[in-house]
């Protein structure tokens, strides 16, 4: 049946019809789609996993027993899960295992935009590359097919075009498999030095006979047309070369990565008279095409930072551009907020007021950073926060009485209590905010070991938060209401005193949550309201000045009374 | 037949996704081959949002570009002013003239701007603005701004009524298909 899917929903098709029976995961924008669709299968082992690290290792644990597995996560997830991921490149796999990793060109929702392809070179992994759903759909598919062939650990590599485009697929049935029995083989699964040894170099082998593979696939393909010009394009890139020249040049669609092939690129760039490579990021493929003696036009045409479109690839051949409308007025920027009634707010006033070094860390929390609120110091990766302080008051012991941590829920059960431990062990006087909105907030809702429910959304184990914290040596575990703003103080001006670690958890649920009751908006006296603006300092949608007075508006307001608390005057009451 | 590109703009949380979708599902349910490109994470809240939908005999790119567009549907005025660098020569935007201030007027470091649609219009541009907030409140929810704004597009095409109220069909919850039909119906003879 022919169906528009996004690319990530289109992987989690593939894989379905390809038989996999265990999905572990960590959310992480632009990959979280694929788990999430597969968790809407009842035939197969859903779940999010604390961190990418675990959701692989559980993966290659099935794999292990004889199941088809698949885990994904964004690229900076793949840094995580690098660790198992490196030496399952040595022990293979005995029922298929396909690791899918989407990176974020231009970083629409990252912190960096890192090229996926150096892992797959690095572990010596294949790689395979959809260019849209209906290929993200098959490559799926196929990669357990190759992974057990192979004796392999597959890689596909997603991006967020790819993953958040949707286009036309053909869908098909699931193939149901027999587990593949476990076999004791220590030589081959376990990788103390004696048996890695035997490992490496069929490691080297089996590249060999990938390199074979990359030569006649599927998946590497000329499209010829005229030979003026001759594209060696990847991925989303493809796209954009097809949408600009058509069939008018002649284009190698590289759809598997890693490993290259060498014979392929070479007959393809005999033929042609100018040889070009349009890749995103890094220049894998051109750097791979100089490895070979060739000379193409790469990266000093098209850029190394950000992503492309039809338009950045038709500018580079010295195209027309196209005529367009320009308004005079330049219109304001609208970056992304914390929403109203966000429970992170009230928190970061109270920190902002007091002026407090905020190290902070990866979720919708990281909006803290922006005007007017600009509570943060610094945001590296997950889990960096709590580790971050225990450095940062080590050098500079002076600042413990003004500086906090902050890690939402998700994040600190991801690598956020190791952090912690480190404190506990290591005795600074650091203070960490747990910011628990009993969700994970920013990819859009998903279930953790903090929230008491799985993926499929049925009751689960439920990490407490207060006794892991204890249990770790954290004497001073302090509970408050981020909508108080006045305990929110109290509590933050003994914790920052204390002589001691502490850890304050700040709990609310996600305003957006379905079963967060929410109260009726609140408007402003105008005959109370003097324009002071203290209102103001929050940063909330739902508040702006008209006609000089504080105005909110009733479509966005849920009545949080947070703002009420800061008004000197009374202003700001609920509706009569 | 070449492609045609449309783009719906406007603010997370406004309901744009669900535009697009049921917009695609149309097109593909028409025969087209068609291209939709999305915004997830972190631009949802509350930030700019741009969704792109082409469709045609053969769509490669995902992406509308720079003069590349036939239609933009605009759910926010400021919006409209943001993308028209978009709209092909001759194209049109159909704009919801509802005003949702950014957080740089909120902070005041910037004013919401006037005259938007008046200056575009004098640079030629097809400006088809509507109250569709209003329209969608008189419908039974402000959530069905999507919907009023599909209407006045659908006035652009061919495509039968009832494939639209189909589409909206298939892709609405069910207890809210009759209040997005009226959404349609309201928004098409407004």
């Amino acid at each position: 049946m022919k169906k528009l899917m996004i690319g990530n929903e289109a992987v989690a098709r593939g894989l379905y019809e390809g038989g996999i029976g265990l999905v572990s995961s960590y959310p992480g924008t632009p990959s979280t789609e694929i788990t999430e669709v597969l968790a809407t299968y009842d035939d197969l082992h859903s779940e999010w996993a604390p961190n990418e690290k675990v959701a692989l290792e559980t993966a290659f644990g099935a794999s292990l027993a004889g199941i088809r597995s698949a885990c994904a996560m964004k690229h900076v997830g793949l840094n995580v899960a690098a660790d198992p991921l490196f030496t399952m490149s040595y022990t293979g796999v005995n029922a298929g295992l396909v690791v899918c990793v989407a990176d974020d060109p231009a970083m629409h929702s990252s912190q960096n935009e890192q090229d996926s392809r150096h892992y797959a070179i690095a572990a010596k992994l294949p790689m395979l590359e959809p260019s849209d759903s209906a290929e993200a759909l098959q490559f799926a598919k196929d990669a357990f097919g190759i992974s057990e062939k192979f004796d392999t650990p597959v890689i596909l590599r997603m991006c967020t075009r790819v993953s958040h485009s949707q286009s036309i697929v053909e869908t098909g049935d699931r193939v149901v498999r027999k587990k593949i029995p476990y076999e004791k083989r220590p030589s081959k699964y376990i990788m103390m030095p004696g048996y890695a040894k035997l490992r490496h170099p069929i490691v080297e082998e089996r590249t060999k006979k990938l390199e074979e593979l990359a030569e006649d696939c599927p998946y590497n393909r000329v499209e010829w047309g005229g030979r003026d010009i001759g594209i060696i394009t990847s991925g989303t890139s493809y796209q954009y070369v097809k949408e600009v020249f058509g069939d008018s040049v002649s284009v190698l669609k590289i759809g598997m990565p890693n490993p290259l092939p060498a014979k392929l690129i070479k007959d393809f760039a005999n033929n042609v008279e100018t040889l070009y490579v349009i890749e995103e990021l890094d220049p894998i493929i051109e750097n791979f095409c100089r490895s070979l003696g060739l000379d193409p036009i790469g990266k000093e045409k098209f850029s190394i930072i950000g992503e492309f479109s039809q338009k950045t690839i038709a500018e580079a051949f010295g195209l027309d551009p196209k005529e367009t409308v320009k308004a005079d007025t330049q219109p304001p920027a609208r970056p992304p907020v914390m929403c109203s009634g966000c429970p992170h707010r009230g928190m970061y006033y109270v920190l902002a007021k007091n002026k407090i070094t905020v190290l902070g860390d990866i979720g919708c929390y990281t909006l803290g950073a922006a005007p007017p609120l600009c509570a943060l110091d610094s945001t590296l990766c997950m889990g960096a926060s709590v580790s971050g302080i225990h450095g940062f008051l080590n050098a500079d012991e002076a600042m413990s009485d003004k500086t906090v941590a902050v890690i939402g829920d998700s994040t600190f059960i991801h690598s956020g209590v190791t952090g912690l431990i480190n404190i506990a062990y290591n005795g600074s006087n650091s203070t960490v905010i747990i910011l628990d909105n009993s969700i994970t907030g920013m990819t859009g809702h998903q279930q953790n070991p903090t929230t008491g429910y799985n993926i499929k959304g049925d009751p689960a184990g439920k990490v407490d938060l207060e006794a892991l914290c204890k249990s770790i040596g954290i004497r001073r575990v302090r509970v408050v209401d981020p909508y108080d703003l006045k305990a929110c103080e109290e509590v933050l001006k003994e914790e920052l005193a204390a002589k001691e670690p502490s850890v304050i958890i700040s709990r609310r649920p996600c305003v957006l949550l379905k079963y967060v009751k929410t109260k009726p908006p609140l408007k402003v006296d105008t005959d109370k309201c003097r324009s002071c603006k203290m209102c103001m300092k929050l940063g909330c949608p739902s508040i702006a000045i008209k006609d000089g007075k504080a105005h909110i508006d009733d479509t966005l307001c849920v009545g949080c009374e947070v703002c009420s608390q800061l008004c000197p005057f009374d202003a700001i009451v609920k509706e009569d | 037949m070449s492609t045609t590109n449309i783009m719906i703009v406007g603010v997370g949380g406004q309901g744009s996704l669900l535009a697009s979708k049921l917009l695609g599902n149309l097109l593909v349910s028409e025969g087209y081959d068609v291209k939709v490109s999305e915004v997830h994470g972190m631009s949802q809240r509350g930030g700019s949002v741009v969704t792109y939908v082409r469709f045609g005999d053969k769509v490669y790119s995902p992406l509308v570009e720079e003069g590349e567009a036939d239609f933009i549907l605009s759910f926010e005025k400021l919006e409209a002013a943001r993308w028209a660098p978009c709209l092909k020569k001759g194209g049109t935007i159909i704009v919801n003239t509802q005003e949702i201030d950014p957080m740089p007027v909120i902070t005041g470091a910037a004013e919401y701007p006037s005259g938007i649609l008046e200056e575009l219009k004098s640079k030629g541009v097809d400006i088809d603005a509507v109250d569709a907030l209003s329209i969608a409140q008189k419908a039974g929810s402000a959530k069905a701004v999507n919907i009023v704004l599909l209407a006045r597009f659908a006035k652009h095409f061919t495509i039968p009524v009832e494939s639209w109220e189909t589409a909206i069909a298939n892709t609405v919850a069910p207890k809210f298909v009759e209040m997005n039909r009226k959404a349609f119906e309201l928004g098409y003879n407004a």
